[in-house]
């Protein structure tokens, strides 16, 4: 052997250096947005568009409240909303940084095989307090109160990103199978809609036909707008789909974060 | 060890129904340099995949510093740098970053990363733009930047995929001078080419690869060597010509000369004989054919090729 010195000694990976590798990954992220902070517009301009339009536009018409009482209603779940298409990023980040040759740059790394993986869905961590922060500052500036205390909001927020982190791996699956970012985006918006918009976000399950409201209680969003509606509002039940939605997050991580990962690995 | 730092055989790799790799073998010793010298599609960024670990082969064998690409990849990446066939490198990030990343990744100390990421910028002449987001880099900054960021761990095998593609004449003599320096310092170098002049000037050893296969290997002049050492071109001043002299040609050589498919003015055949150029020279000025061109020379890298797939290096494209 030609004598070089090692400065990086062939040691086995194990949870910490695998947790250290995700977060300089995750430093990444950050970094890229402190660079181009106009990445924040579309997770941070979405949801007021969508609490201006909804609040000022169809409020009134959807749910027959006044238009203070359909901001209380409605912001809970446009903060759920909100996570739902933010974590799409995930997938569309993944997806570049496949086609642009990244991925391989670090996968050739001695590194933990899993840390492009989790440093990517970390990073988006920042997104999302980002977007749930700037929508709750606007509603309440539009005349939101959180009725039910601080512990309360926070155990909302928790769980919101609890979820967002969980379906990353749904678009993070879909980032490793699809061939552009475009196509991920149009398979979003796909995915996406019908999840967000057939559910309880806008108006109350009850005032829909009977076929539609099977989809609406079924789906995810349902019980975790209930939960976050419940937790930010303080009426409702909380526990109960509280429970359907940390089930789901459990649910969706333990089927598609270990897919997501044998898929990755299989891209050998 | 066995003063091989990369030693593959009988790799196979398949996509589906082709055949990536169909029994490759390719062996590059310690401190020299392989070149990998294929058309589009001939498997070679299929081999360095297999070799750096980011594929698994479907069948044979590698080893890469003594280790196994397949069973030991972790100690194999610790070993080795890899520059793709595109720039590797974040365009929103500055290129001190980059590094930076590459470095807090192999666990250097914040302070060691960001030393080396300076050493890196100034070796590769990117001292100025480090600070500057990559989206702003030319297509040979980038280049040198990924090789940089290849070089972050200070491998002892570099594999470079198609380093010089799409580089303007002046950043690829750039970057062969770095890869030059490298081999000085003792860096073993795999690197794949569908430039002949590139592998002809860089490598030690070149293996030619075709429908992933190895069809030829050897050192530059070997290949040479196999396709008659000498090579007789001949220019008529008059296409008109050409009939004619191809027939002095064909007669004193003993094999009909072709014309080249991108410069039909000008004959070319493999001579084994040095007698022929002088009977050629004799036998056109009593046929009062003018020449503009005559001349005998050392066969090209891309005449071995065509004399050993049939088909040109570069065609396929």
């Amino acid at each position: 052997m030609v004598a070089i010195a090692h400065p990086v000694p062939a040691r086995r990976i194990n949870p910490v250096r695998a947790l250290r590798h995700s977060f300089t990954l995750a430093w990444r992220a950050v970094v890229k947005i402190r660079h181009n902070p106009e990445q924040l517009l579309d997770v941070s301009l979405q949801p007021i568009i969508f609490l201006t339009m909804f609040v000022f536009l169809f409020g009134g018409a959807i749910a027959g409240m006044s238009r203070h009482q359909y901001l209380q209603f409605v912001l809970p779940g446009i903060t759920v909303q909100t996570v739902v298409f933010a974590s799409m990023g995930s997938g569309i980040n993944l997806n570049t940084d496949i086609t642009k040759g990244i991925f391989d740059r670090f996968r050739s790394l001695p590194i933990a095989r899993s840390s492009p993986l989790t440093g990517l869905v970390l990073g988006d961590v920042v997104r999302y307090v980002v977007s749930m922060g700037i929508l709750l500052a606007y509603g309440t500036l539009l005349g939101f109160r959180f009725h039910n205390g601080v512990l309360p909001v926070i155990g909302a927020v928790a769980l919101v990103m609890a979820f967002a982190l969980a379906l990353c791996w749904v678009w993070v699956l879909l980032g490793l199978l699809v061939k552009t970012p475009q196509s991920l985006q149009g398979l979003g918006f796909v995915v996406g809609f019908p999840l967000t918009f057939g559910s309880n976000i806008f108006t109350q399950t009850v005032t829909l036909p009977g076929w539609l409201q099977a989809w609406v209680k079924v789906n995810p969003i349902t019980a975790l707008t209930d939960a976050t509606r419940g937790l930010m509002l303080g009426t409702g039940p909380v526990a109960t789909p509280a429970w359907h939605a940390i089930a789901w997050i459990v649910g969706i991580v333990v089927v598609f974060a270990p897919i997501a990962v044998t898929v990755y690995r299989r891209k050998s | 060890m066995s003063g091989y730092a990369v030693e593959a055989k009988g790799l196979v790799k398949r996509f589906g129904k082709t055949k990536a790799l169909d029994g490759v073998d390719l062996a590059v010793r310690q401190g020299t340099v392989l070149g990998v010298l294929g058309p589009n599609g001939a498997g070679k960024t299929t081999a360095v995949r297999v070799l750096t670990t980011l594929i698994r082969p479907d069948a044979g064998e590698a080893q890469v510093g003594g280790f196994d690409v397949r069973h030991d990849a972790d100690r194999v990446r610790a070993l080795i740098g890899l520059t793709g066939q595109y720039a590797a490198v974040d365009e929103d990030l500055t290129g001190f970053e980059n590094l930076v990343l590459i470095g807090r990744l192999l666990e250097l100390p914040r302070r060691d990363a960001k030393r080396r990421a300076g050493e890196l910028l100034e070796q590769f002449d990117l001292s100025d733009a480090g600070r500057r987001s990559v989206k702003t880099y030319s297509g040979g900054m980038r280049r040198r930047l990924d090789l940089a960021a290849s070089l972050v761990s200070r491998p002892e095998i570099l594999f470079l995929d198609e380093p010089t593609t799409g580089l303007d004449p002046r950043s690829r003599g750039e970057v062969w001078t770095m890869v030059r320096n490298l081999v000085a310092d003792g860096v073993t170098v795999l690197l794949t080419t569908q430039y002949l002049d590139e592998a002809d000037r860089l490598a030690n050893e070149i293996a030619v690869i075709d429908h992933g296969r190895v069809i030829a290997s050897g050192t530059p002049s070997e290949l040479k060597a196999k396709v008659g050492g000498q090579t007789l071109d001949v220019r008529p001043a008059d296409p008109a010509d050409l009939p004619a002299v191809s027939e002095i040609v064909g007669k004193a050589v003993g094999t009909v000369p072709s014309q080249r498919a991108d410069d039909g003015g000008l004959l070319s055949v493999p001579v084994e004989d040095d007698d022929a150029f002088a009977v050629v020279v004799g036998r056109l000025r009593e046929e009062r054919i003018a020449v503009t061109e005559l001349a005998l020379r050392l066969a090209s890298l891309d005449e071995v090729f065509l004399a050993l797939t049939g088909h040109g290096a570069e065609e396929e494209n």
